[in-house]
């Protein structure tokens, strides 16, 4: 891009190779973008292999398949390729190969998407392999040179020197013979233990253009001759436009095109987004809301009330006989519960850029899925795919909606009536909060049984709500069953139920409203962690036992589980007495293969005002790739799911989601905020993740906290909604 | 046609007199580091300095500026990321996504030019900025390194 005059230029300012690379897509597989002529300038290098380009200044460029959405996977993948290639991680750089590149080369970086804290567990493996195999192509186009063998060579930080004559030479240098050397097959991965690079509390790779305004996202682009367009579709969700008055502002200022997108939306598009909100705001639209006006948050919650007691439901944990054994049990504690719809709130609105010819359309979004980003594109295109192409941008925010694809198919629709002509949609907030894909609602009945001597002998959780496969994904409902919205109460697998009860069913009553549900951080832990670790804490209550040894009693066959929890517990200093007027409340959870455990202090005024003060939280993912990046995650979930635990929550009325901006739809700020201490105590031999899993903790160790400072039992999230003065 | 003094230049622009600051800065004169996250002045991504106060520009028109006001920017702030605030914020790794950071960084560089040393509670009064990666304790803890200079004590 042209310097701009207004941006100082510092004889020190470096440029950030990350920053452009991955803005400006990836230019060392013969891409050529519009614009970003630092990314041009940069000699082409072949590539080692489909991960590792060494340039000959011997800067080492790691493919990152996966987005970068703030999780730090970028730098988390980069770390795992660089220690197996043994290169200076102080020349390390990352760039995104292309949707489009990957189904040209028969997805040779594999899987895209980025969700379910998969990034790095799921791919660590054939990435290791990509670096390690970079290295012995490397160090075989050395020895070749020297005409020694390869096992006579060694490489420290990207030096390849051969041990008996001293010789030396970069990777650099012998990077474009490499890449013509034999690929070998499994090349060994080193023993996490011997790691140098991985392993290591490593600075994030991206963080310098974010702190003077260069980091360019998908609402920064700027394409020459770009337009902009501003979006509304129908309010009530399945709904449709019925007319709209055109007339009434295509003469207003800089609009060149008003036009209807779809059967449920219509767009203004003008020489700058504002000008295209403007008019879109003065354009009268009138809607078809259908049926679905009829629908609010009452109707939804009395649908769902009834699927508590429904005598159908999809089974997903099942042990023993609950119903014997809840007829025989010494006492018998019932509650019922419920999870509100939420909107992710991403900072950056949905967008996308396209330039739709009749011989190709190109995208520019941030996206955390980019080939279901070239599926969609190319679907609403009229093109075949390989004529599209999508450019990852960085991410402003993503949590699970940028997963979903809904607004390429607009931008798509919008570019092709401006063939030639780069268009930007941008949703404003207002689009943004009424058009998410909500997290689902769900309401749980639970019944337990103690034994006289205060054991846990029988449970029913009865979950009743919507399914995210449903509204996403029929295609993977087993015979009509949603097994995610298990999540954390399976038997067996990344979200096992941690608990030893002899008789136990945990069930679901599918009840889908109309609204669109969507992937949400922590999906459906979030709601089923908070069902399931505030109705132990009723339990250790009934039975009159203190909630950590009520649940030690329970865990003895699961030792993952409890071992987090006794690191969270102990450091909380569980048992000892808190600071005056400070209460302390516990959950752990199993989710995306990690295992957590949360330990929360708040105090509650005497007039209600709840304070959290501290969480400690403990979180074994087998191996941990850069704890200080799982430190910042662990952070930032807590914000995210004490969001949720304390206002987070999305209304219906007349069909359609009545929280329009951040002043109705509340979310945690700074002064909310409470300490976040954490253990990281990966044990090994497994791959859990980390962007998610302590959400889950979070709300029901502050709900369990706020029992132990007031005696109330709040069931219904937000916490706000909660009366918790005392007399 | 309204002129700005942006950046420590003076600016001639073109736009409607009801245009937000934030737009005439990102649309008109580029400087795109400023974010647009809600438009109401709820979210603080939008956060400018005017004349060294941190002002929400998303809800400041136009037609409000005086020319003599003197707007910074992020891309202002300070020459090759330099100021105590963005090397404290480099040292701590605060940012995850990013967006809201510009208007985190304008809104606690103004904090600190009024109160060098602010306090936890000062600090939860300034920086009400909306993270949604959650990004708030390296915030204040930055904050905190930034009073001393911007460089963490080993």
């Amino acid at each position: 891009m042209a310097a701009n005059p207004l941006i100082p230029e510092a004889p020190a300012r470096r440029r950030f190779v990350v920053g452009s690379a991955a803005a400006f897509g990836g230019l060392s597989i013969g891409l050529s973008l519009p614009f970003g002529d630092d990314a041009q300038a940069q000699p082409a290098a072949p590539e080692v292999n489909a991960w590792v380009v060494v340039r000959p200044d011997d800067t080492v460029v790691v493919r990152i398949a996966r987005s970068e959405m703030g999780q730090g996977t970028l730098t988390g993948l980069a770390q795992l390729v660089a220690e197996e290639l043994d290169c200076d991680w102080a020349r390390v750089t990352t760039e995104y190969p292309t949707p489009g590149q990957n189904l040209a080369r028969n997805r040779v970086w594999r899987n895209m998407s980025t969700g379910g804290s998969r990034g790095i567990r799921e791919s660590q493996e054939y990435v290791r392999q990509g670096g390690a195999a970079a290295r012995t192509m490397l160090v075989q186009a050395a020895a070749r040179a020297w005409n020694v063998p390869a096992a006579e060579c060694r490489v420290e930080r990207g030096t390849i020197t051969h041990t008996a004559s001293g010789r030396s030479v970069t990777y650099g240098q012998v990077a474009a013979a490499a890449a013509t050397m034999p690929v070998p097959e499994n090349p060994p991965l080193r023993d996490p233990k011997d790691w140098k690079i991985a392993g290591k509390p490593l600075k994030r790779l991206d963080t310098a253009p974010k702190l003077d305004g260069s980091q360019i996202y998908g609402a920064d682009l700027k394409l020459p001759g770009m337009l902009n367009a501003a979006i509304r579709a129908c309010p009530v969700f399945g709904g449709k436009v019925a007319k709209f008055d055109a007339a009434k502002v295509d003469r207003m200022p800089g609009v060149r095109r008003v036009l209807q997108v779809g059967d449920d939306a219509v767009a203004v598009v003008a020489d700058t987004w504002w000008q295209a909100k403007v008019a879109l705001d003065a354009l009268p639209i009138d809607w078809d809301g259908g049926a679905n006006t009829k629908v609010s948050s009452e109707t939804i919650a009395a649908t769902l009330k009834a699927g508590l007691d429904a005598p159908e439901a999809y089974v997903g944990n099942r042990a023993g006989d609950v119903r014997a054994g809840l007829a025989g049990a010494a006492k018998r504690l019932e509650a019922v519960y419920g999870y509100p719809y939420q909107n992710h709130a991403t900072m950056e609105p949905m967008n996308a850029t396209v330039r739709w010819t009749p011989e190709r359309c190109e995208v520019w979004t941030p996206t955390q899925n980019g080939e279901a980003t070239l599926a969609a594109a190319a679907a609403a295109s009229g093109l075949p795919i390989a004529k599209c192409e999508v450019y990852k941008l960085h991410l402003g925010g993503g949590f699970g909606r940028r997963g979903h694809q809904d607004w390429i198919p607009q931008a798509v629709t919008i570019a092709r009536a401006l063939p030639g002509t780069p268009v930007k949609l941008m949703w404003s907030r207002e689009e943004d909060m009424t058009h998410g894909r909500y997290h689902p609602v769900t309401q749980a009945k639970l019944v337990g049984g103690l034994d006289a001597s205060g054991r846990l002998t029988a449970l029913h959780l009865r979950l009743s709500g919507q399914s995210i496969l449903a509204g996403v994904a029929p295609q993977n409902l087993q015979d009509g069953r949603d097994p995610v919205v298990f999540q954390g109460l399976s038997p067996s697998g990344d979200g096992a139920f941690g608990y030893d009860v002899p008789n136990l069913l945990v069930d679901h009553a599918m009840r889908n409203p109309h609204v669109p549900p969507g992937f949400w951080r922590g999906v459906n832990h979030n709601q089923n962690a908070i069902y399931l670790e505030c109705f132990m804490d009723e339990l250790a209550h009934a039975a009159g036992v203190d909630p950590l040894e009520f649940r030690r009693r329970h865990m003895q066959k699961h030792p993952k589980h409890l071992a987090v929890l006794n690191a969270a517990a102990e450091r909380a200093g569980w048992g000892k007495a808190a600071a005056p007027g400070v209460f302390r409340g516990l959950a752990q959870h199993m989710g995306f293969g990690s295992y957590t455990a949360a330990v929360a202090e708040v105090s509650v005024s005497k007039e209600g005002a709840l304070k959290i003060h501290r969480i400690v939280a403990a979180t074994d993912s087998g191996h941990a790739v850069n704890p200080q990046q799982i430190a910042a995650q662990v952070e930032g979930s807590f914000a995210y799911g004490l969001s949720a635990c304390l206002y987070g929550e999305c209304t219906v009325k007349d069909g359609r989601i009545e929280q329009e901006n951040f002043n109705t739809y509340e979310v945690l700020r700074l002064a909310d905020m409470p300490k976040v201490e954490t253990i990281v105590m990966p044990s090994g031999g497994f791959w859990g993740g980390v962007g998610e899993p302590t959400i889950a903790v979070a709300a029901p160790a502050v709900l369990n906290a706020v029992f132990a400072a007031t005696g109330r039992r709040v069931r219904q999230l937000p916490l706000r909604h909660a009366d918790l003065k005392r007399a | 046609m309204p002129t700005l003094n942006v950046n420590g230049r003076d600016l001639e622009v073109q736009a409607d007199p009801d245009t937000p600051l934030l737009w005439v800065l990102r649309e008109q004169l580029g400087l795109t580091g400023t974010k647009y996250g809600c438009g109401i002045a709820q979210c603080g991504a939008c956060t400018v300095h005017i004349d060294g106060a941190a002002v929400r520009s998303c809800v400041m028109p136009l037609a409000a500026m005086k020319p003599a006001q003197k707007i910074t920017t992020i891309e202002g702030l300070s020459s090759g990321a330099s100021h105590p605030v963005q090397k404290a914020w480099l040292a701590l790794d605060v940012p995850q996504c990013g967006f809201c950071q510009s208007g985190m960084i304008m809104a606690a560089a103004a904090l600190l030019k009024e109160k060098p040393r602010p306090t936890d509670a000062e600090i939860d009064d300034a920086m009400t900025n909306i993270c949604r990666c959650g990004t708030y304790n390296r915030v204040r803890a930055a904050i905190h390194v930034a009073a001393d200079g911007g460089t963490p004590k080993a």
